[in-house]
């Protein structure tokens, strides 16, 4: 939803179709640093995906979730970038690092963090970014957005965009999200039903330690439609 | 030229208000909590009342040995006081204390959001230090850490929110510009909702159950020892200013004040964070701890519920009088 809402804003916004004057070979100041916090984001999500210590797969994540919001920020969409940072910093990875405690996740290698399904999930990877790349590069082409001015990625303006152009997506949007929700409550009150002993351990006193990798599920979706 | 020393003037102040605040709350609490439970507090360090204990403190958690845990993971583990404190600091650069843009460290289009999202990453800190220890106290601490963000993250979203939509704006320094005094007993429901979710969000008694001394030790920090402690214990500190700071500017109307104004306002707003600082430490004395179950349970069914009311209200309040 959130780049799509930056795409539109952007679209609705100053947009120069002046690239013929820019040069390619000429980069300002933020087109370098921009590409910089690109690799530095590439980097991390990589090593997120081939590392083998679980815990630090999470962290590298928050560097390439928060490289992502840098990147936002570079572009002038402020808002965007605070919405990236508190939504998947702030509560996605707690979510994770929240589950990751409730597994064995060891100090160090995993001896059994190697799935076999690695391939097809490069290949899933690679044809879901050639998808994205082509989008936008067939949206956008040669339009160049001028990143002078006032801000083309305020909160004003997202809103106004979001909320005028994009409005049904975002109700469509909220409408999953609210059915996702529902589905979550369903399945955790079937999963406590069907192993009252399993799934009880989260709503105890005293927290389940971590030997308890069994009812990690259980023990989160308990934990997040509480 | 100028606007570079105008930078650096305002960074200065902010990192000099980050290093001393803090401080003086954390001696405060010292005081406080003494003459509440009828006894002295540290006396003789620098004379007077012991004005220099916290220091005499600092120089002792300085000259201790820098522990890491053989079966650690090293890196995590040092990161993790760093991850914990600096939030706080970046978040002290969006805090007005006075009207006008003069008076803030910069100046922010969605500041409302850049507080809120700063200080969750805050808590990372405790969860890396919460796992990377390896052990059971602190990853126990780690989890109740995690599983206590959950819960009120939400509730302090969703009042900041009603805020916002009163003032029509996201801006720190928009919302203070809109403030008027009846927003006061508009948004009290919010304020108070506010206030207690982010004291779960510190870990302050009575929301204290990641670090509850006599079942866990101290949660994710009981492997911690010298400087490295010590900077979680000055996150803490941070913490109360940063959360008192902006329940004052949310809520209380910030640099607003019956008189003056003009060129005090600052006092104002360094008033209303003392007095509510003062509130948290004698919360800390007064309550005791909230049981995990407990804790889950205010937020969900007490918290949540009352933040949407208020979001609903503002919302009437806001389409049908304004």
């Amino acid at each position: 939803m959130t780049p799509a809402a930056t795409v539109g804003s952007l679209a609705t916004g100053t947009v120069n179709l002046a690239a013929e004057s820019r040069g390619f070979l000429s980069p300002t100041g933020v087109e370098v640093v921009f590409l910089l916090v690109g690799l530095v984001t590439f980097g991390a999500a990589v090593v997120t995906v081939t590392t083998r210590q679980l815990v630090h797969a999470a962290l590298w994540l928050v560097v390439a979730l928060g490289g992502l919001a840098v990147e936002y920020l570079l572009l002038t969409a402020e808002f965007i970038a605070w919405v990236q940072v508190l939504i998947y910093v702030g509560s996605v990875v707690v979510l994770l690092l929240f589950g990751l405690m409730l597994t064995r996740a060891p100090i160090g290698r995993s001896p059994d963090a190697d799935s076999g399904n690695r391939w097809v999930a490069l290949a899933v990877a690679v044809a879901a970014a050639a998808t994205l790349v082509w989008v936008v590069v067939d949206a956008f082409r040669t339009t160049w957005i001028d990143l002078e001015g006032a801000p083309a990625g305020s909160t004003d303006v997202t809103g106004a965009s979001l909320f005028q152009h994009w409005v049904l997506p975002f109700e469509a949007l909220s409408v999953l999200l609210l059915a996702a929700l529902v589905g979550a409550i369903v399945l955790s009150r079937k999963a406590k039903a069907g192993t009252a002993a399993g799934g009880a351990t989260a709503t105890g006193p005293s927290a389940s330690g971590p030997s308890a990798s069994g009812t990690t599920d259980a023990g989160r979706d308990t934990e997040g439609t509480r | 030229m100028n606007d570079v020393l105008d930078v650096a003037l305002r960074l200065l102040v902010v990192f000099v208000v980050f290093l001393t605040f803090p401080l003086i709350v954390g001696q405060t609490e010292h005081k406080v909590m003494a003459h509440m439970q009828g006894r002295l507090g540290p006396m003789y360090a620098g004379g007077f009342h012991g004005w220099a204990q916290l220091i005499a403190d600092g120089v002792k958690f300085a000259q201790k040995e820098d522990v890491v845990p053989a079966g650690a993971d090293r890196r995590v583990f040092q990161l993790a006081p760093a991850v914990a404190l600096l939030p706080y600091l970046l978040v002290l650069l969006a805090v007005p204390i006075g009207p006008g843009e003069g008076a803030v460290g910069q100046v922010l289009d969605a500041g409302v959001f850049f507080v809120l999202a700063v200080m969750g990453v805050g808590v990372l800190g405790s969860l890396m230090a919460g796992w990377a220890s390896a052990n059971k106290f602190s990853l126990l601490g780690g989890l109740r850490t995690a599983a206590q963000l959950l819960a009120y993250e939400l509730p302090m979203l969703l009042t900041a929110a009603s805020v916002a939509m009163a003032a029509g704006t996201v801006s720190l320094v928009g919302i203070l510009d809109a403030f008027e005094w009846w927003w006061l007993p508009w948004q009290i429901t919010g304020a108070l909702v506010f206030f207690v979710a982010g004291l779960a969000e510190l870990q302050r008694p009575p929301f204290d159950m990641p670090v509850a001394d006599s079942e866990i030790i101290f949660g994710a920090y009981t492997e911690y020892t010298g400087l490295r402690f010590a900077l979680f214990l000055l996150a803490e500190y941070a913490g109360i200013i940063v959360l008192c700071g902006l329940t004052t500017v949310l809520f209380l109307g910030g640099w607003h004040g019956p008189w003056g104004a003009d060129g005090l306002g600052w006092v104002w707003t360094l008033l209303k964070t003392a007095i509510l600082a003062f509130v948290v430490i004698w919360l800390r004395v007064t309550y005791p701890r909230l049981r995990e179950d407990q804790l889950q349970k205010l937020s969900w069914t007490l918290l949540v519920p009352l933040a949407l009311a208020q979001i609903a209200l503002t919302g009437i309040v806001k389409v049908v009088f304004l």
